[in-house]
């Protein structure tokens, strides 16, 4: 049990009120969710040096759909996909998938971190990144055998990249590369992906190349969860949307939550950029 | 012995090494230079081959100081253990004893760094330089310790700082060749974890690999390698084979594999040479003649490496200038042909230098002749001009009509874009400006 289990443990029975109201906050303040969903979050806060970056999150993603996380910088989207990765650690809260702990459905889970996390100028092809996705099935201190050579190779012709398997990544250019990483995602061959900003600064024909491979995965059964920064685009690529802000403003289907009104609640005063949302909005909910 | 002048027997740059033969420095060369000897050599040259492959993750993983922490951090672990041994009643000078001394001090100076870095505001350049000045400060007051200790075997401690192959025993050659050994294999082994958690540690963490263990793994080979070197080139230069021969090898190849082998050949290459001019030369410190031959190998990769060398990039850049500039002067020949100007724009173009070879070029792609004294376009060189002088003018109006950008700036930026406009990129512009009802310039080409 980890340590961030044990304080979710404890939390509850130190902090329940003589009275036995229901707190406003906190485990017991909700009601527990689907054990079938792709990803429950549940209570989750996550805290950097004792100061808060996500307060007491809550949400339960539907399966088969691409899911934006939207919010503006320091809303932290990014702790939210780290957090269910285990990558940071939560002071409190349960994320579950399919109903059980990470641990037990690592394999299940894809990940697909910024562009901007790693040095381009590794020594390694396109190629070698791919497969560093298959790692997993490999296991440790085996190496890669053609057998998933071959499969790091399909993932990249899904992406349009074929040609450029042999090209050490420094030489690629920015599209390229996150192409590259969406590749090495779809090698891990998972049923929920999680995507830190996967359309951040690409040109056109990746944004479609991108957007393409997120329907096809949805196709195949999968649950994608992007952090998305392009507000306009939001109703036209996915299905649901998270609103953060520290908390969860809104959540749910984008025709019903992607609203002004909950755009204002997440991003405060920026009404520039919120002119530009609600355009998109409108368009949306004319149902073009 | 006849003494010339008195005085002149002894300058400073005099070390005292007779210059061996050169049958001395063949069979020491190949190896045949008696079995003591030969182990030396071998063992250093192995020891250079494990620091080639380790320093690679190391500088990948961006740990290159950190090893440099541990090497100096072993100090008073070397001189703590001498004094225990001595007080125990031993021969003092035990090698493997004190090496292990040297390591346990070592990994308790990157635990120190670690726990610095992650519990206090101390960034890591700060952590490591206090940990290795305080590490091997408080080795040099051990040391002066020992000085005023009766014990034998005292002289032999001095090695571990600047490193003497002469002073190396058989069994300690056998010793460090199997520690390089060990850490080859090791490295070998895992080398998928290394590569996964050096390129991204995040993924290889999501991907079931405890990082924390893989960095455990890497910090012990760092630890092999410095402990197998220490005899052979000393505590403070040790790190220097960690990462001098990596560093060369990344000049050459885009491939971990090639970087790897190319780091292992260079190491095992100054292990070798350095290890036996020091056998030659017994009163020469190892360790600085192995490092100053992994920095020739280094300087040369610097320079002379294909495609990252400092010569092949000067190369890129010169050919670079050379086409923008024959472009400049296409298009203001060009452009002179059509608005009867003369071509003080295509000399303000051009450098001094380029101004002589520019014409020179495009007589010889026979875009240009000499009539009369003066440069005139062939049919060929009007068609180039035409196409760069259309992109150029595109490239205006784009900038005009969509970027806002002023019109007096346009100019200045679009001298260096035009260079880069591809067909593809020619064609969204034409189909860009035409559906706004912009006018296209006419091209000669399309």
């Amino acid at each position: 049990m980890s340590a961030a289990d044990r304080a979710f443990e404890a939390a509850p029975v130190a902090a329940r009120p003589a009275q036995r109201e229901a707190p406003l906050v906190g485990p017991e303040s909700r009601p527990e969710h689907s054990a079938q969903s792709p990803l429950s979050v549940h209570a989750v806060t996550v805290a950097y040096h004792r100061k808060p970056v996500l307060w007491d999150v809550d949400y339960d993603a539907p399966a088969r759909a691409l899911i934006a996380v939207v919010g503006p910088n320091g809303a932290g989207k990014s702790t939210l996909i780290k957090a269910c990765l285990g990558l940071v650690p939560r002071a409190t809260g349960r994320i579950w998938f399919w109903g059980r702990p990470y641990e037990a459905v690592r394999h299940r889970v894809g990940y697909m971190p910024q562009r901007e996390s790693v040095d381009w100028d590794f020594p390694v092809s396109a190629l070698d990144v791919v497969c560093m996705g298959r790692y997993r099935r490999i296991g440790w201190c085996l190496p890669v055998t053609s057998r998933h050579r071959r499969a790091a190779l399909g993932c990249l012709e899904r992406v349009g990249m074929a040609e450029l398997a042999g090209r050490q990544i420094g030489a690629l250019s920015g599209g390229q590369q996150q192409r590259v990483f969406l590749a090495r995602a779809l090698a891990q061959e998972a049923d929920l992906y999680f995507m830190d900003e996967p359309l951040a600064g690409v040109d056109a024909a990746t944004e479609r190349a991108i957007i393409d491979v997120l329907r096809d995965l949805r196709q195949r059964g999968c649950t994608v969860v992007c952090v998305h920064h392009d507000l306009q685009t939001v109703p036209e690529y996915f299905d649901h949307v998270l609103m953060l802000n520290m908390r969860v403003v809104a959540a749910g289907a984008v025709g019903e939550v992607f609203t002004r009104e909950n755009l204002h609640k997440t991003y405060g005063g920026r009404l520039t950029l919120l002119d530009q949302a609600s355009e998109a909005v409108a368009r949306a909910q004319r149902g073009e | 012995m006849n003494v010339a002048a008195p005085g002149a027997a002894r300058s400073i740059t005099d070390v005292g090494d007779a210059w061996p033969t050169l049958e001395q420095v063949w069979n020491t060369l190949t190896l045949r230079a008696g079995f003591n000897t030969t182990s030396v050599v071998l063992g250093t040259s192995l020891l250079g081959v494990a620091a080639g492959v380790v320093g690679v993750f190391a500088l990948l993983r961006k740990r290159s100081l950190t090893a440099d922490a541990l090497s100096h951090a072993t100090l008073p672990g070397i001189a703590l253990a001498f004094i225990l041994v001595a007080l125990a009643g031993g021969a003092g000078r035990s090698v493997p004893v004190l090496l292990l001394g040297g390591a346990a001090s070592g990994i308790l100076g990157v635990l120190v760094i670690q726990g610095l870095i992650r519990h206090t505001r101390l960034t890591e350049d700060a952590a490591i330089g206090v940990v290795l000045s305080v590490f091997f400060g408080a080795g040099v007051v051990l040391l002066s310790i020992i000085q005023s200790m009766r014990t034998g075997g005292q002289g032999g401690l001095r090695t571990f700082i600047y490193g003497q192959t002469a002073a190396i025993t058989r069994q300690d050659a056998v010793l460090m060749g199997a520690l390089a050994l060990v850490a080859i294999v090791l490295a070998a082994l895992l080398f998928k974890e290394l590569t996964a958690v050096c390129f991204d540690d995040a993924f290889a963490q999501v991907s079931g690999f405890s990082v924390g263990l893989i960095d455990l793994l890497m910090m012990g080979l760092i630890v092999m390698v410095t402990i197998g070197g220490m005899q052979a080139v000393g505590l403070i230069l040790v790190v220097a084979m960690l990462i001098i021969p990596p560093a060369a090898a990344r000049f050459w190849s885009e491939r971990l594999s090639v970087v790897i082998v190319v780091s292992a050949l260079i190491g095992g290459a100054s292990g070798y040479l350095g290890s036996a001019v020091s056998a030659l030369l017994p009163r020469k410190p190892a360790g600085a003649v192995i490092v100053l031959t992994a920095g020739m190998i280094f300087l040369l990769s610097l320079l002379a490496a294909p495609s990252r060398g400092v010569i092949a990039w000067a190369a890129r850049r010169a050919r670079l200038r050379l086409r923008i500039s024959s472009e400049h002067v296409l298009e203001a020949l060009f452009d002179a042909e059509h608005t009867r100007e003369q071509l003080p724009a295509a000399r303000r173009a051009l450098g001094l230098g380029t101004s002589l070879i520019v014409p020179i070029l495009l007589r010889a792609r026979g875009l240009a002749q000499r009539e009369a004294g003066r440069l005139v376009l062939t049919e060929a060189g009007r068609r180039e001009g035409a196409r760069i002088s259309r992109n150029h003018r595109l490239w205006e109006q784009y900038l005009v009509s969509y970027a806002h950008v002023a019109p007096s700036h346009v100019d200045w930026s679009v001298d260096q874009v035009e260079h880069v406009l591809g067909a593809d990129q020619v064609r969204e512009l034409e189909s860009a400006l035409r559906a706004r009802g912009v006018p296209v310039p006419a091209g000669a080409t399309s």
